[in-house]
């Protein structure tokens, strides 16, 4: 129920009392709501679902979930990589396979 | 919920239309629904084989393969962003007429017009028509017009009849398909629905997107000149890539497995696609063409369709394989498996 | 398209993936709550990569599914009045009435429009002075802010030629049914991320506490919903029940306060009965009184519409996880995405529906176990 995309806000205006914005979507311009997210500026990433922002996305939060994603089983591959080249001596392929 | 045993007999019925009264706009839509008005209620009518239904018919005229093919253009709004209902009756026309292998050579157009069309825009569209002959280097020999009473009509209807000569040798159609077959598009998917999208009611969105509506026969062309084996020729208009693919998949009784990541998608059409919910696969396309090749011809048939303006962007999909006959698997881009079903009907935007 | 393509990763799904199968050690059954969580999982493929110990049940938060029947016959009812311009997301014009859909409504005259935003059909009703516009207003937690603001714009306008039928349903009191039910399969769920980014998380630490039951709030990309899995698995597996936040980007324990304030004030919470599912108390939101001049329901008089839903349809047992589609004696024979009886074979995200895109592709045998359909 929740289709909700990330765009960059782009332009804001009023319209009649009710705070607006052009978002951009990867290249595809949307007219949006901000009613709700009176903290968005221009140059800000927002969710945008049915045409209203609902939340300002935490840029930095992004971020530190990819990295944190990256180091998920890294640990694991150094660990494997030792185990395999102890138990298999005539395996002349190094490292862990996926 | 009933706990009783289903008498499962009682329900069966043979005409699946039959919960339908009344036709529904999914009918026209290119997917599930359509193939069944077309199986269950022309067929019997018309004669043919349901199963080997193609873009065009080849017919022989005292030793002269003939190929025949008829279209109509309904598209709202009548105007949208790189093209308009003229150019799209010719160039989906003569596509339909390449796709069997065929040299596009006549159309005929038939202009139903509703009472109240500004005659002003009538003549920029038979303009349009008329230079998007030209370039596919077809005539229209000729035309028909009726004007019908306002409301009845969407300002204006287009139908054509497209007439070519099928080279010999040639033999181009929907059921020759075969096992590590190699599947290729000719270039980026989803841009001719897109272009539409963006300017309906309702849904109208900013974008720099124009529709991809050009005429493919000359891809056609130098695929034959390059001597390559053309085994399938398919344009992905209406229900897009995976109504296409299916279609070949059943009348060929194949499978087919595509690699997601291996599908040209632009990424405005992923965008647009994105916010709206809609799969690219399944998004119309109105001037590229799916091709079945051997698998040893692959590399050159590519490099074939890239030369040409045309087929800038073109690339190999997928191939075809013995297992699950008649489904279209893709990869996933994270190396997971789904099932690319028929489209049922209309596209519709979600909110889930 | 950025903060989302990076989410698609193939490189990092493997990594997740890896790690799932490295800290499962026996069967658990998730859902993931929301519908659109359930087609990235299909879209994917990724209910085909987790390994077979971990079951998804994939929950009822897809308003398709879930739309009281009754709502959608009056739905129905009211589009096809020849007066009315009756606008709608996309999602909800192939879903069966107790005699036919919106599609259907549209075949036999009714002006039916497919709208992306509610403020797209307050633009129609600007446009056609004449006409009587309705927008039927579905949706979870996360589209009814738009919708509230939809109504209160329409009310400050003076827009007398527009009104909303509305029909929200509510999250927590559905997990609570669900845990509540003596037959229950689910050990962990993913909450939907966006319904929270909206209401926030506390409602759920309650449900956490009553249950012990782990609640991970998480989002829609691959990447989110396998890290959804992953750290719901690792409290399973660690004996642990406690309220997470994936979705950390889009989601904060307080939500959206506006947002908030605004449902608040526009609608009011009544008791509905879920498709497939029953009489949920306190589980949707209804127009408040302050707002009923804008009430489709009362303007048309649909109220006292019987409905008649089919006798075979078990959809609501497969809502539940506690039946797969496949031991559904209607699944795929008289009830196909064609020929839906029930809502989960309409929408994409439906647990039917799924299901009969990958039967084609098992041997008969092989279908039905582990962790794909």
């Amino acid at each position: 129920m929740c289709l909700g995309v990330p765009g960059r806000v782009e332009a804001v205006w009023d319209a009649g009392g009710t705070r607006m914005a052009t978002v951009d979507f990867g290249g595809i311009r949307k007219e949006v709501c901000l009613a709700y997210v009176p903290e968005v500026e221009i140059g800000d990433y927002t969710i945008v679902h049915v045409g209203f922002a609902i939340t300002r996305l935490d840029v930095e939060s992004a971020q530190q979930s990819l990295r944190l994603f990256a180091e998920i089983g890294a640990l694991d591959d150094e660990f494997a990589t030792d185990v395999l080249e102890h138990q298999r001596p005539d395996d002349d392929r190094p490292g862990p396979s996926r | 919920m009933s706990g009783e045993p289903l008498d499962i007999e009682g329900w069966t019925c043979p005409a699946p239309l039959r919960d339908s009264p009344t036709v529904l706009l999914g009918h026209g839509a290119g997917g599930r629904l359509t193939a069944e008005l077309v199986e269950h209620l022309f067929v019997p009518a018309l004669g043919g084989d349901a199963t080997a239904l193609a873009d065009a018919a080849v017919v022989d005229v005292d030793g002269v393969r003939i190929a025949m093919t008829t279209d109509s253009f309904v598209v709202r709004p009548r105007w949208f962003p790189g093209g308009n209902i003229g150019a799209l009756a010719v160039n989906g026309t003569v596509n339909d007429l390449a796709m069997v292998g065929a040299v596009p050579l006549y159309l005929t157009a038939g202009f139903i017009v509703e009472e109240g069309l500004e005659t002003e825009e009538l003549g920029r569209l038979s303009a349009a028509l008329g230079a998007a002959a030209r370039e596919a280097q077809v005539q229209v020999v000729a035309g028909d017009t009726k004007v019908v009473d306002r409301g009845h009509g969407d300002g204006v209807y287009i139908t054509t009849t497209g007439v070519g000569l099928v080279p010999a040798g040639v033999d181009i159609g929907p059921t020759r398909a075969q096992p590590g077959d190699a599947v290729l598009v000719s270039g980026p998917i989803g841009v001719h629905g897109v272009a539409v999208l963006s300017v309906r009611e309702g849904l109208e969105f900013g974008t720099e997107i124009r529709s991809d509506c050009q005429p493919v026969s000359s891809l056609v062309a130098d695929l034959r000149t390059a001597g390559i084996d053309v085994h399938v020729l398919r344009d992905p208009t209406r229900g897009g890539v995976a109504a296409a693919l299916n279609e070949i998949a059943g009348s060929s009784r194949v499978g087919v497995e595509v690699v997601e990541r291996a599908i040209p998608v632009p990424d405005e059409v992923r965008a647009a696609c994105g916010f709206l919910g809609l799969d690219p696969l399944v998004v119309a396309n109105e001037g590229k063409l799916l091709a079945f090749v051997p698998e040893h011809q692959a590399d050159e048939a590519v490099a074939v369709l890239q030369a040409n303006p045309r087929g800038a962007g073109a690339a190999r999909i997928g191939r075809v394989v013995a297992e699950h006959p008649g489904v279209v698997v893709a990869r996933t881009g994270i190396g997971g498996t789904r099932v690319v079903d028929l489209p049922l009907g209309e596209q519709l935007p979600r909110i889930c | 398209m950025k903060y989302l393509d990076e989410y698609h990763d193939p490189d990092l799904a493997a990594r997740l993936l890896d790690e799932i199968r490295d800290i499962v050690t026996q069967p658990w059954s998730l859902m993931e709550v929301c519908g659109g969580q359930t087609h990235t999982i299909i879209r994917n493929g990724i209910d085909q990569l987790l390994p077979d110990a971990v079951r998804m049940i994939h929950g009822p938060g897809c308003p398709v599914c879930v739309t009281p029947l009754e709502m959608i016959d009056r739905a129905l009812a009211i589009a096809a009045r020849p007066d009315v311009i009756f606008c709608s997301f996309g999602d909800m014009l192939r879903v069966p009435g107790s005699e036919r859909d919106l599609f259907a409504v549209r075949s036999q005259g009714g002006d039916v429009r497919v709208v992306y935003s509610p403020l797209d059909a307050v633009q129609i009703a600007r446009d056609n002075p004449d006409r009587q516009v309705v927008f039927f207003g579905i949706g979870f937690e996360t589209t009814a802010p738009a919708n509230a603001m939809t109504v209160h714009l329409a009310r400050r306008e003076g827009l007398r030629n527009f009104s909303m039928l509305v029909s929200h349903v509510l999250v927590p009191p559905a997990i609570t049914a669900l845990m509540e039910s003596p037959t229950r399969q689910v050990q962990g769920f993913l909450a939907a991320g966006h319904v929270c980014a909206v209401m926030g998380m506390r409602e759920y630490a309650p449900l956490v506490e009553r249950y012990r039951v782990p609640i991970v709030v998480t989002g829609f990309e691959p990447l989110d919903v396998l890290d959804g899995i992953r750290r719901t698995l690792v409290q399973l597996e660690e004996g642990r029940a406690e309220l997470d936040n994936a979705y950390p980007r889009a989601v904060s324990m307080d939500g959206n306060i506006p947002a908030q304030a605004m449902v608040r004030d526009v609608f009011t919470t009544v008791d509905r009965a879920w498709r497939g599912i029953g009489l949920i108390p306190d589980s949707g939101w209804a127009l408040s009184e302050r707002y009923a001049d804008f009430d489709a329901e009362r303007r048309f008089d649909v109220s006292t519409i019987r409905t008649q839903e089919s006798a075979v349809c078990r959809g609501g047992e497969v809502l539940q996880g506690l039946i797969t589609p496949l031991e559904c004696p209607a699944f795929g024979s008289v009830c196909t995405p064609r020929g839906p009886l029930g809502a989960p074979m309409v929408s994409s995200e439906g647990a039917c529906a799924a299901y009969y895109a990958f039967r084609r592709l098992d041997a008969p045998a092989g279908a039905g176990h582990g962790g794909g359909p």
